[in-house]
């Protein structure tokens, strides 16, 4: 689900801020663990940037399965 | 003259007769007593004041219609008819409709209704859920053309273009509003997919607005797994939706700004955490540099100080570049920095040592030997390797 890939990179970039604070990598760990968060944050800008807005109606159907139908 | 002698049923008849005839239609205010409400459905009680009482009775079909709750003590007007009961002998007031005095009856059922609620415990602090920070995917439920629909769904357009907005119709007022309401809440729940429900309606009067005050809604709100935000009319309007959601908005616009964060405030948020990371990582060069230095100062053999300026020149360089542009730093520096670390270990002496070399120095002064022409017999020297140390005298000058 797009929520949790999102709340889960913040969540990690934290982490990744966090490691990289304590200072006690190798820089060749740090220089990865950094490129990690570099990514993680271009991931999180294209998501908040990228899309949008869709606005669609919920339909059960007469067998109980549930459909979108796109409004204009 | 004899007086006329009347059998039970023929003075019961009169009676019946004489009540039913005069008082057909009329109000009676009192307090309500003895509320008792059949298994029928039917509801038994007296209406009384300071020295009479008369004894009431509401059927189901009329009573079915009531929205509030019948309840001793309660000051009311009542309309309806004298019946006589002639089995009993008793005569009662049929009553058709009844009314709170001093209160409205909307007004009253809500506050009957919040109360009921509260005391269940349905509005306490532990049940409410927290809303989601990032919601993609959120489910409104109201009527699907008035004002608050559009409201709601140009409001987080504009604040947080990439969620999806899934409308599920309803309505909001009048006959059967109240069971599209938990039907549609009900459905989200089913279907799962909506990391938050936003329910609710723009403003108008109190019975406009009745299908947020019902028993059946509160309680669908309760029962939902999912985050609800209720917006129900002005900022003024209380529901009782608004006291069992996990959030009340003042105004379907409020709820919108409630449900999502403004896209620039995330992304300036980002970009903080990219500064930050620029930073650390930054620092963290700063320390190889430190390093550097100390490599040069405690370095034994040759002094390769031109090396070490242009790495740290290098450093510099790529520092700049990834204030400029942190893509060009991922793309084409990486590597770069890595060879950096590589090349650095390697004049690293510890690493040198480890390698099977050793370092001499000439004791006592300590500093270290570069030329065995300049040493005789029985100087003293201390040789360090890898691990440990070893304090000797030269034996003999070869060369």
């Amino acid at each position: 689900m797009k929520k949790k890939n999102f709340e889960e990179s913040l969540k990690r970039l934290e982490e990744i801020i966090e490691t990289l604070e304590r200072g006690d990598l190798t820089l060749e760990e740090s220089l990865e663990i950094f490129r990690e968060g570099v990514e993680l944050t271009k991931f999180c800008k294209e998501k908040i940037n990228s899309a949008e807005t869709e606005v669609k109606k919920l339909i059960k159907d007469m067998e109980g399965n549930f459909q979108l139908e796109i409004l204009p | 003259m004899a007086e006329k002698i009347y059998t039970v049923s023929e003075i019961t008849e009169e009676i019946k007769i004489l009540l039913e005839s005069n008082f057909f239609s009329l109000w009676v205010k009192g307090e309500v007593s003895n509320f008792n409400r059949h298994h029928s459905g039917h509801f038994y009680f007296s209406l009384k004041d300071k020295s009479a009482q008369i004894q009431c009775v509401m059927w189901r079909n009329k009573n079915i219609r009531l929205s509030f709750l019948l309840e001793d003590g309660m000051e009311v007007l009542a309309r309806g008819r004298i019946t006589v009961y002639e089995k009993s002998g008793k005569y009662q007031l049929e009553v058709d409709e009844i009314q709170p005095l001093g209160i409205g009856e909307l007004q009253l059922a809500f506050e009957q209704l919040k109360r009921k609620l509260q005391e269940e415990g349905l509005f306490d602090q532990k049940f409410k859920k927290p809303l989601p920070v990032f919601p993609f995917r959120v489910g409104i439920v109201t009527s699907p053309t008035g004002a608050a629909v559009r409201d709601l769904i140009s409001i987080m357009k504009r604040r947080f273009p990439p969620v999806e907005i899934i409308l599920n119709p309803v309505r909001v007022q009048g006959e059967g509003a109240a069971e599209d309401i938990v039907r549609a809440l009900r459905e989200f729940n089913e279907w799962g997919e909506v990391d938050l429900i936003i329910v609710g309606r723009g403003g108008g009067s109190l019975e406009d607005l009745w299908a947020f005050n019902e028993e059946i809604v509160a309680r669908a709100i309760f029962d939902s797994k999912i985050p609800v935000i209720s917006a129900v009319g002005h900022e003024i309007d209380f529901s009782i939706s608004d006291f069992v959601a996990d959030k009340r908005a003042a105004t379907p616009s409020a709820a919108a700004e409630i449900a999502v964060m403004d896209y620039r405030d995330i992304d300036s948020t980002l970009n903080n955490i990219l500064k930050r990371l620029y930073m650390k990582m930054k620092s963290n060069f700063e320390q190889e540099r430190e390093r550097l230095k100390r490599i040069e100062s405690n370095y034994y053999f040759r002094k390769p100080v031109d090396m070490i300026k242009q790495f740290s020149q290098q450093i510099d360089e790529v520092f700049n570049k990834l204030e400029k542009n942190f893509e060009f730093l991922i793309e084409s520096n990486t590597n770069l920095l890595l060879q950096l670390e590589k090349r650095l270990s390697s004049l690293d002496p510890e690493k040198v040592l480890q390698r099977g070399y050793s370092i001499c120095y000439k004791l006592p002064e300590s500093f270290s030997v570069k030329d065995s022409k300049k040493r005789k017999e029985d100087d003293a020297l201390k040789i360090k390797f890898y691990k440990g140390e070893i304090e000797s005298k030269v034996y003999k000058v070869v060369n």
